[in-house]
């Protein structure tokens, strides 16, 4: 009895505990129960019940409530298809004018909407792509294909390659300085002479329309939301669920609404990259000290001054980690919205996985990630610029950077018509390397990985059936055994004691919202591909983070391996471990791994960071050892952050198990990627990615709601 | 005297809801109880006074008591709930936004706290910043902010960022800031509340000297008792959102209108803060020692002189013409007695 009112509440949770493996065991499997049935629910047979709702006939196997609970959403995909198809085809019909045939024609206004939006995205990506490749798309656009037939010499011609890496190094120059300069000088020589020139273009062009459109819209947004709290209250439910739904999951969607294409790319990446660049700009504002806000009103300045010379310049650093985010979900999305037929290097990316050619994926994916990162640090560069208002200089040095961008203009011109000349009837090399023509280090990396094949197969083998067999399968069928009631208990018993009746009822709703859709069994499979990977990157974060923090340089050193890791694009994780481990399981729960302890490192790092050096002080004068000082002063004080970083780790680890799909597991993202497919699919993949996302905003609210309470136990803030 | 710059009709600031319904309903008798309970705090109450040109009031209140609250109140950084506010004759709750910009821009200088600075703009930035807003040239606010780097002493560190500087400096920065545009109008909130004890003293120095070059119409907020009289030509000392006293350094260290007012007199050494003509006795002009002061002089300066006297002391104007008369223990008094009775 002394134990339990010490501590209370340790046996409300082995209480809580108690009665979920209870009710686990008194809850039978079904006999005629098939775990992960297919399609099973869509396909009619006589053991089916039947029920109907809007209109819609939801077929399905019923069981025992206890055991699985009845897909009472299961007309939830069909209702959002449906509605879609209404809203695209049926609903509001007005008359516009259309140019090519010269007369009115009668559309669905929101058909319209989605059809104008389009050309207009399709231009802009067809400017910047015809600007650096060259084409008359963007001629015509303006003038008409009779006229380009009239005068077939207009054509814009595209730079050659030695321009647009001679400017690259330019900018970076005048940005930044020597080192990004260099950088980026041999980044475009690598893509070049790699023969990456074109896709690495055409991906280029689709980020320069996207990353400033989601950037500009996120601040836009973001602003609205800061200066009015209706405009927030809004957005923040939207906004929790897109941090969490899975990057596939829009695409279907996007696919009924914009067809195929960059355009449609464009769209569905602004889709995911806006919502972050939001919640960042929020943050950003709100930490504005009221003083500097008051200094610039008494500066007299307006409303518009005041929001671009003090208010969005003071919050540059969590505005500037919003275009850092806006850029890895552009390069992210870049190789993934490659499914819905965007162009460039996520489309060579995905062929040479889907070709098993790991060399040549290699190959695409470093392009993918250099671009990322030169990106990343060129916009990380312009923020900090600095203007010197007191060099005394002359009109060349002043305008040095121009006149060196137009001697290289000149330059690289003359090199490629001399270029026509050398290689006759060839390509001309100084012009554009064309793809296959550049050197090709694939059969390289192709033989090293057959090498590591042939030479460590029998060990890769033993691993590969060990980690299956005796970890994975039972893990598998642990969590496929969990009754939906039981779970249910769990996750709402954990809710109020973590939240109270808030969190609770928060918790019921989204895991109600999983158990009554019809894929039960799939969601259990994502939890626990996403369990195995947290618990791993977990360990090796905390691990890694605790030891890189003993020594400041290491830990700075690794906060910056976190920082080029984050620029990849999430797809480029899955190449090494196909290299090693092919199509298995394993090589998705390893790429999970790898991805999601990114933020566990990086958060075990701050939260150790952020413990006041006073207390370190104080620590170190009552004698403590440095073992002691990081197990009863540290660790403890740096537990909430560190508890974020779960959270993010939950969120990196979804995705990462999502994306695995494309390799091939049993989990959710099969059927996402299954409905990009189906004519159908829009519904189904939208109710998936909202499934996926409540797991996530489950795990969110409950540790969220932690540390909170922590934080103002602890009294940090 | 000469023109009011800053005048304040029963000014009141009540944050909450409904507060401008309550205190219509209150008829000006606001209780900040009843306010309280019903959801409303208040931070002005009924406050009313004048700034002279060139006058320098100091608003002395430990924290709470309304003095930031009052000074945003005047340079509408929040609009007052009830009164009237008149800048030089101009009825500052009237102006529209576009107004209310101009007469910041060109009449209205702050300076903050926390110092407020802008963390991505170096010092000669931070310091142009309020030109450039005007839509002054960049060279002619360079130029500007250089003069101004010079005026507080910062010449070359105007390149440095914020970050960069000490907490001196860096207030420096926001004086030289809230100077640039040449205002009229000085509002100062806490400027050297958060400096080391030493650096405010220098500060509080230069500040006066500077004051005396510039001879602006002044707002100074500030906790410290010390700083006010030091500074001040008259203190208004605020509680509770409510003024308890306004009056010149001496009459609030001599008369203390309340039991408030008189904790903070206490442990007030007078004769530093005190003139002659403070403590003199203008009746008896007869009977006089050889011993003259002057009526301007701080009783600290001339203690000593007086108290070897044992006549009565002559005191004089600045013409030399007698005034009044000091008994030698009129300065014991001052110095020792008085201090738990009254004077």
């Amino acid at each position: 009895m002394e134990y339990l009112k010490k501590y209370p509440k340790l046996f409300q949770w082995l209480f809580l505990l108690i009665v979920f493996f209870a009710l686990c065991f008194a809850i039978d499997v079904p006999e005629t129960y098939k775990f992960i049935r297919g399609q099973a629910e869509f396909v009619k047979d006589p053991n089916q019940s039947v029920y109907f709702f809007l209109g819609k006939e939801v077929r399905y196997y019923a069981f025992d409530v206890f055991w699985r609970l009845p897909p009472l959403l299961g007309w939830l995909p069909i209702w959002i298809n449906d509605s879609l198809f209404f809203l695209m085809n049926e609903w509001m019909p007005m008359e516009f004018w259309n140019e090519d045939t010269q007369e009115f024609k009668t559309r669905p206004l929101l058909l319209q909407i989605s059809r104008n939006l389009t050309a207009f995205m399709t231009f802009l990506i067809e400017l910047i792509r015809e600007i650096l490749l060259g084409g008359l798309e963007t001629i015509v656009a303006f003038t008409s294909w009779d006229f380009i037939d009239a005068y077939p010499w207009l054509e814009l011609p595209g730079l050659p390659w030695t321009i647009v890496a001679a400017g690259a190094a330019i900018l970076s120059y005048k940005l930044s300085g020597k080192g990004l300069a260099l950088f980026a000088g041999l980044t475009m020589i690598y893509i070049s002479i790699f023969g990456q020139w074109k896709p690495s273009m055409q991906t280029l062009s689709f980020i320069l329309v996207a990353a400033p459109l989601s950037f500009i819209f996120g601040l836009g947004l973001g602003i609205a939301a800061y200066k009015s709290k209706r405009v927030e209250k809004a957005l923040y439910p939207i906004l929790l669920v897109m941090q969490t739904m899975p990057q596939y999951a829009v695409l279907v969607p996007a696919l009924v609404l914009f067809g195929v294409g960059d355009h449609a790319a464009v769209i569905i990446t602004m889709v995911v990259a806006v919502p972050p660049m939001i919640l960042l700009t929020i943050l950003g504002l709100r930490a504005i000290p009221p003083e500097v806000i008051e200094a610039g009103r008494m500066s007299g300045c307006t409303n518009w001054q005041l929001m671009l010379k003090v208010l969005i310049p003071t919050a540059r650093r969590d505005i500037l980690i919003g275009v850092n985010q806006v850029i890895m979900v552009c390069f992210s999305m870049a190789v993934i919205s490659a499914f819905i037929g965007a162009k460039g290097l996520g489309f060579n990316l995905l062929l040479a996985l889907n070709q098993l050619n790991i060399g040549l994926a290699l190959e695409a994916g470093l392009c993918i990630s250099l671009i990322a990162i030169l990106l990343d640090k060129m916009s990380l560069a312009w923020a900090n610029k600095q203007t010197d208002y007191f060099g005394n200089l002359t009109f060349l040095q002043r305008n040095k950077n121009v006149i060196f961008f137009a001697a290289s203009f000149v330059i690289g011109i003359i090199l490629a018509y001399v270029g026509t000349f050398i290689f006759k009837g060839n390509f001309n090399y100084l012009f554009e390397i064309p793809h296959n023509k550049g050197i090709s280090t694939a059969d390289f990396w192709n033989k090293g990985v057959d090498w590591i094949f042939d030479t460590f197969f029998v060990y890769i083998k033993a691993f590969n059936t060990w980690l299956i067999q005796d970890v994975l399968q039972p893990m598998r069928a642990l969590y496929l055994r969990m009754p939906a009631v039981a779970t249910l208990v769990l996750a709402v018993g954990a809710g109020y004691l973590i939240g109270g009746i808030r969190s609770a009822l928060v918790v019921a709703a989204l895991t109600l919202f999983i158990a009554l859709s019809p894929w039960w069994d799939r969601a259990l499979v994502t939890l626990y591909m996403a369990t195995f990977g947290v618990v791993i990157s977990c360990l090796i974060g905390f691990t890694v983070g605790t030891l890189c923090f003993q020594n400041k340089k290491s830990a700075a050193f690794m906060l910056g391996v976190c920082d080029i890791f984050q620029t990849f694009p999430s797809f480029v994780y899955l190449i090494p471990v196909m290299m090693l481990f092919g199509i298995t399981d394993t090589s998705v729960l390893i790429a999970v791994i790898v991805y999601a302890t990114i933020p566990a490192t990086r958060y075990t790092i701050e939260g150790l960071r952020s413990v006041p050096v006073g207390l370190h002080e104080a620590a170190t004068m009552s004698g403590v050892n440095k073992f002691q000082r990081l197990t009863k002063i540290e660790f403890p004080l740096a537990f909430p952050h560190m508890m974020l970083g779960l959270n993010q780790t939950i969120v990196f680890a979804l995705f990462m198990v999502i994306i695995g799909a494309f390799i091939g597991t049993e989990d959710l993202g099969q059927y996402i990627l299954k409905a990009l497919s189906d004519k159908n699919g829009a519904g189904i993949g939208l109710t998936l990615g909202i499934c996926v996302a409540f797991i996530g905003l489950i795990f969110d609210n409950l540790i969220r709601t932690w540390v909170g309470k922590r934080k103002k136990h602890l009294g940090i803030d | 005297m000469s023109e009011t710059v800053i005048k304040c009709e029963s000014v009141y600031k009540i944050f909450g809801e409904n507060a401008k319904k309550m205190l219509e309903e209150s008829n000006g008798n606001v209780d900040a109880k009843t306010f309280q309970e019903k959801g409303c705090i208040v931070g002005v109450n009924n406050a009313s006074f004048e700034v002279a040109k060139g006058e320098m009031l100091v608003v002395m209140g430990l924290s709470g008591s309304g003095k930031s609250t009052l000074l945003r109140c005047i340079s509408r950084l929040t609009d007052a709930t009830g009164g009237k506010i008149f800048i030089e004759g101009q009825d500052l709750l009237d102006l529209n936004n576009k107004e209310l910009i101009e007469l910041r821009r060109n009449k209205m200088g702050m300076v903050f706290q926390s110092f407020a600075l802008l963390p991505h703009k170096t010092v000669v930035e931070n310091i142009a910043f309020p030109l450039q807003i005007k839509g002054t040239s960049t060279e002619e606010s360079i130029g500007r902010a250089m003069e101004m780097v010079k005026l507080v002493g910062l010449d070359g560190r105007e390149n440095y960022f914020p970050r960069e500087l000490s907490g001196g400096q860096q207030q420096r920065v926001g004086i030289a800031r809230s100077l640039a545009v040449e205002p009229d109008i000085w509002f100062l909130d806490e400027p050297f509340s958060a400096l080391d004890p030493l650096i405010r003293k220098e500060m509080q120095d230069e500040f006066l000297r500077l004051q005396e070059k510039l001879q602006k119409t002044i707002m100074f907020i500030t906790h410290d008792f010390d700083e006010a009289l030091k500074l001040a030509d008259r203190i208004a000392i605020m509680k509770d959102g409510i003024i308890e006293q306004l009056d010149t350094p001496a009459n609030i260290v001599l008369n203390p209108a309340t039991e408030y007012v008189r904790k903070f007199t206490e442990e007030v050494p007078r004769e530093k803060v005190l003139i002659i003509e403070d403590v003199m006795d203008a009746s008896s002009k007869d009977n006089l020692g050889d011993l003259k002061v002057s009526k301007n002089e701080i009783i600290e300066n001339v203690a000593e002189k007086i108290l070897t006297q044992e006549k009565l002391v002559g005191v004089v104007d600045s013409n030399n013409n007698i005034v009044g008369s000091i008994k030698p223990s009129k300065i014991i008094d001052t110095v020792f007695g008085g201090r738990k009775n009254g004077s």
